[in-house]
């Protein structure tokens, strides 16, 4: 189901080079506001590259990145953030010895406006704010349904409930674009049947826009809209799982037989 | 306030207690639930106009006196407004186990003739919709939880917030008046270890009278503090939290979600207090494991002021005499383990605690009894509206289940089957007045099924269900439920089916615990990757082989038991479930089903095979099923001698 949406995110031939390395080369596609975008490919076929492009961790040397209708200038991740990206990473990056509660709180970090000595004192505009934004993480906790382990240290949680506090403390930064680094990798079956909810109830309840990169490709064509293929750093293929899953060059090349 | 329990003559409804405890004790808390991480509290006053503005809304919607509403979700304040709504409306709640699958709902849904349903959450309403067409009732079904629900347009469903603003508050007090101690409170339907869930049609003067024969009993206080946390289909729930907290005035919280008890419990600290075996065995299994993983020196501190607990605490607990050098050491033992332990289970203030619905293994009730917990058993029925028989604060025993309750009197049959009358009995099964027969008889007798002894100082024990009581071809009694409890308490064995029905010998079919196992097998670096795994190492079977030669020893001292020894056993390749129909919902065996599925299981243990191949259904969470195959090794344990001169 295409939801038409306005373009949120335009990316433009698209090129990235490591040195002698074609990371990326002319790749072009939109991702529409409201819809759950998959980026598919082998592995080594850039699509962590695209994903770090997004976020403005890598700077193309060529090619534009549009956000909200403006071509974006060279920036910095927490740039990116601001305006409204966020994103969870392939190998899990959570700070191990804090709190669930207390990682989720560090998204809401750019939004904090108080100073040091009003939050360290817990005065004022401090107090304020912590309340404000505890309210909101709270919410994020109970949307994702973790509250059993709001108080438990992240580095004692098991690896798909660390997976679902990644994704808490993307949502606390109330983002426009989530960005998603292979959200179910290592998880079993029950694990990503839980991801895939939160993930749908996200974008349907939330109205989040979501790009993902997957290798399950189950779940791929279950939650996606759009689907774009990338291969050796080029674009092979773009369209719905319907038409992705009936091209036969990504068939051939990719999926080897068809999923189903 | 404390013993001013109201007159339930003049006050012979929850809805007239409610209002009655909305006028005076209007801003004592009567319900609190943690949402988004902090407690909220209704008054008396709040729970009585949520509820006003709530029947209001139903009344708008059709909601007709006598007709059924069914009520489906976690404890939820709003779900017991809503059924306090329905109760003053004179419709009668049904609370549906929440965690039953859709087929099974509809059975009950269909058979009360539901009318309306109050459902928590999209979850809910999804298996009720699945089996909309089978419920030609059906008119209405309410949410609470708007989440996920937005793209739902079936005219027939609305919001809880919607309902709320649809009627209008007056007429509210007219419509409480009309009910009487003699309607009918509720409907609750019991899982029933066999067959088709029965409907026990409860009266508002059967849970009256039984509330305040507990609730004197315990002498319970308007400042008790009590979980809601077991399913609301459960009667002990009904009593024990909305029946008793209307009565004398207390407040009842709801957790914030199923998987945060423990911390809710702690947070809370509750006065009250009812959990199933399974609940203390848990606690005890952690409290076990995180005590090993602990530094040397708190270890030995722990193990050492748990001998003195062992020694002195329940003595103490129950005001018995004890020597002055332990009396002084369980206080040091108090400050320095026992009580921050209390604090940790959330457990310090405990007053009452109850335990019922299966044995529970006596050194874990003396664990929790040493520690000067006041721990209790109960007997206790659904068709009883509760209470059967209760153990007074000083004469607790762990293998019993205590004398009669007031008002309530006992025999037992020639068959051994335990037969009560009493203020509580129920007045007929829904719909079914065969099984009322069966089970009522005229002049008020209720069968109960279990098989017991009442020992000479007038406590009853129960031993079995009187049906599963059977008897091996040389005549030996065999009584399953027993056997099993017995495995049970070791803290590695979860579950256990034994049989030995007109056969030569006993034989059991055992899942091991995944959490006591499984860290045992951490220690020794043994891997594993699944319970099917971890239950088929020879080292989890030396283990569990261990035990059942340990329990045939304990079995030949008893000359009644010594010929139910277990000659062979094995432990399955997966828990036994109940999605796959195997226990019921509230955890208990269902015996025949499980002969009938694991029939080769069986043959294979009377056989002399020393291995068998076997492939069991399973049903996934989301509903799905599939198949596991497991090669499973039957293994013999050693028998302990007196059974031949038994035999």
């Amino acid at each position: 189901m295409t939801r038409p949406g306005n373009i949120l995110l335009g990316v433009k031939d698209i090129s990235l080079r490591f040195g002698g390395v074609r990371a990326l080369t002319d790749v072009s596609f939109d991702i529409h506001e409201g819809e759950i975008f998959a980026i598919i490919g082998p592995n080594g076929a850039g699509k962590s590259s695209m994903l770090n492009c997004i976020n403005g961790f890598y700077h193309p040397q060529e090619g534009t990145i549009t956000f909200r209708g403006q071509q974006r200038r060279r920036m910095r991740p927490y740039e990116a953030a601001a305006q409204g990206i966020s994103r969870t990473f392939q190998n899990i990056a959570l700070f191990r010895g804090m709190t669930t509660l207390e990682n989720v709180m560090t998204g809401r970090m750019l939004k904090m406006q108080a100073s040091f000595v009003e939050q360290a004192l817990y005065l004022g505009r401090g107090k304020r704010e912590e309340v404000a934004h505890r309210e909101k993480v709270e919410e994020v906790i109970d949307f994702l349904e973790i509250q059993s382990i709001r108080k438990t240290p992240v580095g004692r949680l098991p690896y798909g409930l660390q997976k679902r506090v990644e994704l808490a403390r993307a949502l606390a930064a109330e983002p426009e674009l989530l960005l998603l680094d292979e959200p179910m990798a290592g998880m079993n079956v029950e694990e990503k049947e839980d991801m895939c909810r939160f993930v749908l109830s996200t974008n349907h309840e939330l109205g989040t826009t979501i790009a993902l990169i997957e290798h399950d490709m189950g779940v791929v064509m279950d939650l996606s809209d759009r689907v774009v293929v990338l291969d050796y750093g080029k674009k092979l293929a773009e369209g719905t799982p319907d038409e992705i899953r009936g091209n036969q060059e990504v068939i051939d090349a990719y999926l080897g037989v068809s999923h189903d | 306030m404390a013993g001013a329990i109201v007159d339930i003559e003049q006050y012979d409804t929850f809805p007239k207690l409610l209002r009655y405890n909305a006028e005076h004790r209007a801003s004592v808390a009567a319900v609190r639930e943690k949402d988004l991480g902090i407690w909220q509290t209704w008054t008396w006053a709040d729970f009585r106009d949520a509820v006003r503005r709530l029947a209001g809304g139903m009344k708008a919607l059709g909601l007709k006196r006598g007709e059924k509403i069914a009520i489906v979700g976690d404890n939820r304040p709003r779900l017991y407004f809503a059924m306090s709504a329905a109760q003053s409306l004179g419709a009668v709640p049904v609370p549906v186990y929440q965690d039953a699958v859709a087929e099974e709902m509809r059975f009950v849904l269909d058979h009360a003739e539901v009318a309306f349903i109050v459902a928590e959450d999209q979850e809910q309403v999804d298996k009720v919709l699945s089996q909309k067409e089978h419920l030609p009732a059906l008119r209405t079904i309410v949410y609470d939880d708007p989440r996920g629900m937005r793209d739902y347009d079936e005219p027939f469903l609305h919001a809880y917030d919607d309902v709320v603003s649809m009627g209008q508050e007056s007429g509210w007090d007219e419509e409480v008046d009309l009910g009487k101690g003699s309607d009918t409170a509720i409907i609750l339907y019991t899982s029933g270890t066999t067959g088709t869930p029965k409907g026990v049609v409860l009266s508002y003067d059967n849970l009256l009278i039984c509330a305040k024969i507990g609730a004197d009993f315990e002498q319970l206080r308007e400042d008790e503090v009590v979980l809601a946390y077991l399913p609301m289909a459960w009667v002990g729930d009904n009593v024990l939290s909305y029946c008793q907290a209307h009565l004398v005035g207390f407040s009842f919280a709801c957790p914030e979600s199923p998987e945060t008890v423990p911390h809710d419990l702690r947070e809370l600290g509750p006065t009250y207090f009812f959990a199933p075996p399974r609940v203390f065995e848990n606690l005890l299994t952690q409290v076990t494991i995180r005590m090993e993983d602990a530094a040397a020196l708190k270890r030995r501190l722990f193990r050492f002021f748990m001998t003195v607990a062992e020694r002195a605490g329940a003595d103490l607990l129950e005001g018995h005499k004890v020597g002055l050098a332990d009396r002084l050491l369980y206080r040091l033992g108090d400050i320095l383990v026992y009580g921050p332990l209390k604090n940790v289970l959330g457990l310090s203030r405990l007053r009452i605690g109850y335990t019922a619905g299966e044995a529970i293994g006596p050194e874990i009730f003396r664990f929790f009894r040493s520690l000067g917990i006041n721990l209790k058993q109960l007997y206790g029925q659904t068709e009883a509206s509760v209470f059967v028989t209760i153990q007074a604060n000083d004469d607790v025993r762990s293998d019993s289940v205590g004398p009669p309750a007031p008002g309530v009197e006992l025999r037992i049959t020639d068959e051994g089957e335990v037969l009560y009358r009493s203020p509580g009995v129920f007045q007929e099964y829904y719909k079914n007045s065969e099984a009322t027969a069966e089970t009522k008889t005229n002049d008020g007798w209720v069968h109960t099924g279990d098989a017991g002894v009442i020992d000479d100082d007038g406590h009853l024990r129960i031993i079995d269900r009187a049906k599963d009581v059977g008897r091996l071809v040389n005549g030996t009694l065999f009584a399953p439920k027993y056997l099993e409890n017995k495995l049970k308490f070791y803290p590695n064995i979860r579950e256990a089916v034994t049989f030995g029905h007109e056969q030569d010998f006993v034989t059991a079919m055992i899942n091991i615990d995944m959490e006591a196992v499984g860290n045992w097998a951490e220690k020794r670096n043994i891997p594993y990757s699944s319970y099917q795994e971890l239950a088929a190492r020879p080292e989890v079977l030396d283990i569990v082989e261990g035990h059942v030669s340990e329990f045939n020893e304990s079995l030949a001292a008893d000359p009644q038991f010594a010929g139910s020894q277990i000659h062979r056993f094995i432990v399955l390749h997966k828990m036994l479930d109940a999605d796959d129909g195997e226990l019921t919902r509230t955890q208990k065996v269902r015996r025949r089903f499980i002969s009938e599925r694991y029939a080769p299981a069986i043959d294979a243990l009377y056989g002399g095979e020393g291995r068998i191949v076997l492939e069991t259904p399973v049903t996934f969470e989301d509903g799905r099923s599939g198949t596991i195959t497991g090669d499973l090794a039957i293994r013999d344990a050693r028998i302990a001698g007196g059974e031949r001169a038994a035999a």
